[in-house]
This record gives structure tokens, sequence and C-alpha cells, in this order.
């Protein structure tokens, strides 16, 4: 019983320790998504580039593909932007971009600017798409597989160690 | 002013400088229940925030989504799952009872039952304070003691002083 008063604090206190550890090698602002595996909610926009054709998830339909959420005012976006161009010149994966709540000269403009990696980008003036994607922290990229469905959802910049460890596999499998 | 700041490092900090304005001409009985409804959904940029409180621009947008949600006489229930079918269940600041939240709403009851149960076991095994009564003798050195003077007497130990 006198050995219990000892050891119960301490029991108590490496379970703590252990949910913090776990806690410390999470990020907090990443929400588990909804969306993974269920179909890419569909939409119909303009492109970026050129407002008389529109751009639907239905034209992707047999190909696995990237979904981009972009914007110019997006600080962050600059940072997986290279990594981006780079994927797009090795014809990995197709990359479409979603050009959220910006403006069109601003979106074109920054495009050319810092090389375009995507094969369109639809432009989602008012981020209604957005919403309906769940994007809350721009960027955020979607993995869609070939038929239609969201497989995987990287929230924030794209990093070298997420396209080695998680992206680049899953599109290898998914083009299996 | 720190509600301000938060939100303003809020925006900073996630690069948020898209536009969005609130609707120009609100209506009363819609903003009711918009504030109502906003309170229990979290705001997922600035996430302790509700959405009612937070200026981010997306917590913006999707007010301006439930008030046309409300004013097409969708139900609250019907705004809920719009929320979460994009959100999941973390938008909720009262989450559903499932299995993945079983923890959640139980654990602090269980703890409380806990804290409870030790508690009563600890009360229940201290025994009352058992001893023999106090000889006549020792009672007047107490009481010498307390009142600061010396017992008279002999043999009785001088109080330690430093």
């Amino acid at each position: 019983m006198k050995a219990l008063k000892f050891i119960l604090p301490l029991v108590v206190f490496l379970a703590l320790v252990a949910f913090f550890a776990v806690g410390l090698t999470r990020d907090p602002r990443e929400v588990p998504s909804p969306f993974i595996g269920k179909p890419a909610p569909a939409f119909r926009l303009q492109q970026l580039h050129d407002e008389k054709i529109a751009f639907t998830p239905e034209d992707m339909k047999g190909k696995v593909w990237l979904l981009n959420v972009w914007a110019s005012w997006c600080v962050s976006c600059r940072v997986e932007h290279p990594l981006l161009v780079e994927m797009s010149r090795g014809n990995i994966v197709p990359i479409v971009g979603l050009n959220y709540k910006d403006k069109r000269d601003e979106g074109k403009q920054w495009l050319a600017k810092f090389g375009n990696p995507y094969v369109l980008s639809a432009y989602d003036d008012e981020g209604r798409v957005g919403i309906d994607y769940g994007v809350y922290g721009v960027p955020e990229t979607f993995v869609i597989d070939k038929q239609g469905v969201i497989r995987y959802k990287q929230i924030g910049p794209v990093t070298p160690e997420a396209l080695e460890k998680m992206i680049l596999p899953l599109i290898r499998k998914l083009n299996a | 002013m720190r509600r301000t700041l938060a939100a303003v490092v809020c925006a900073v900090a996630f690069g948020v400088f898209a536009q969005s304005a609130e609707v120009a001409r609100p209506d009363a009985a819609v903003e009711r229940r918009l504030k109502a409804l906003g309170e229990e959904l979290r705001c997922l940029v600035c996430q302790n925030q509700t959405i009612a409180d937070s200026s981010a621009p997306l917590a913006v947008d999707l007010r301006n989504q439930l008030r046309a949600q409300i004013s097409s006489g969708k139900s609250d229930d019907d705004i809920r799952a719009y929320m979460v079918q994009r959100y999941g269940d973390f938008v909720l600041y009262r989450p559903p009872l499932r299995a993945a939240t079983f923890l959640l709403w139980i654990g602090p009851f269980a703890l409380v039952a806990v804290g409870a149960l030790i508690f009563i076991l600890v009360v229940r095994r201290r025994r009352p304070v058992e001893g023999e009564p106090l000889s006549a003798q020792r009672h007047d050195e107490l009481a010498a003691l307390l009142e600061g003077r010396e017992a008279q007497q002999p043999g009785a130990r001088k109080p330690r002083r430093k």
C-alpha cells in the first residue's frame, strides 16, 4: 500500500508525459479532412486565363491529378511554388490550380513572375468552391484519383518531405 | 483590444489579405439566428474563436454563406450538417457523441468519479486519533508553555529556545 502511494503518482505522471510527447508531434492547425475517400465536390468555374472556357473536375476523370489552392496574396504559396514548378517540368502529374479569392490580373501577374506549373487555373473569385472543399489555410493541395475521389489533402505548403513521403508514392500507387 | 490584436496577428500569420465584406444591410432576425449558430461553430483559421466572433476573411465568408442559407429557410441542423460536411466534426464546439468523441464527453465525469472514489476511500481509512488522556502534570506543563512561563514542577523540561 505504501509503495502504491509513490508508484501511482509516477504512473500518472508518465501517462501525462506520454500524452504530451504525442501531442507535441501533432500540428493543431491540421484538421483532419472529412473529404478523404469522398468524391471531389463538383464545381464549374471560369479559367483564370480565359473566362470563356470553364473548368470542372469532370474534365480530369481518368487521370490522377492535383488540385492546388493558391492566390497571389498568399505568402506561403511562394514557399511551395518552386516545388510545383519542378514537378510540372517532370510531367509527373497534372496540377490544376484553384485561384482562390484573387484578382484576375494579380493572379496572372503572379504566375508570369514565379512560373506557371498549372495545366490551368480555375478562378474562384468569391471563394465558394474553396468553402465547398473545406479550404481554410491557403495553400492546400488535394490528390484526386482517376475516379475523382480525394485521396489526400496537404494543408499548408507542400514540403519536400511531404512530397517524397506521401504525395509522390501515392501518385505512383494510384497510377499503377 | 486583445481580441483585435489576436485577429490581426492571425490574419497576418496566415497571409490572409483577400477581401471579404460583411453584407451591407443586415436583417435583424437573420442576424440573431446567425449569431446563435455562429457561436457554436469554430473558425478554422483562428481556431479558438467562433465563426460569430472571428474577423478572419474565411469567417466573414462563412457568415455570408450562413446568412444566405438562413434566409433561404434552411434549419440549424441543415446548416450544421453543411459545415460538418466541409470541415468535419471539429467545427462544432458541441461535438456529437460518437465512438471517437466518447472520451471527450465521458472523460471529465469519469475523472470526477475516480476522484470522489479516492476521496471516500481515504476518508474512510482514516481512523480517529486515539491516545491516553493527558495526565494532570502534562496538562500543567502544556498550559505553562502556552502561557509562556516555565513550569514549576521539578523535572519539567525547559522549552527549547533558538
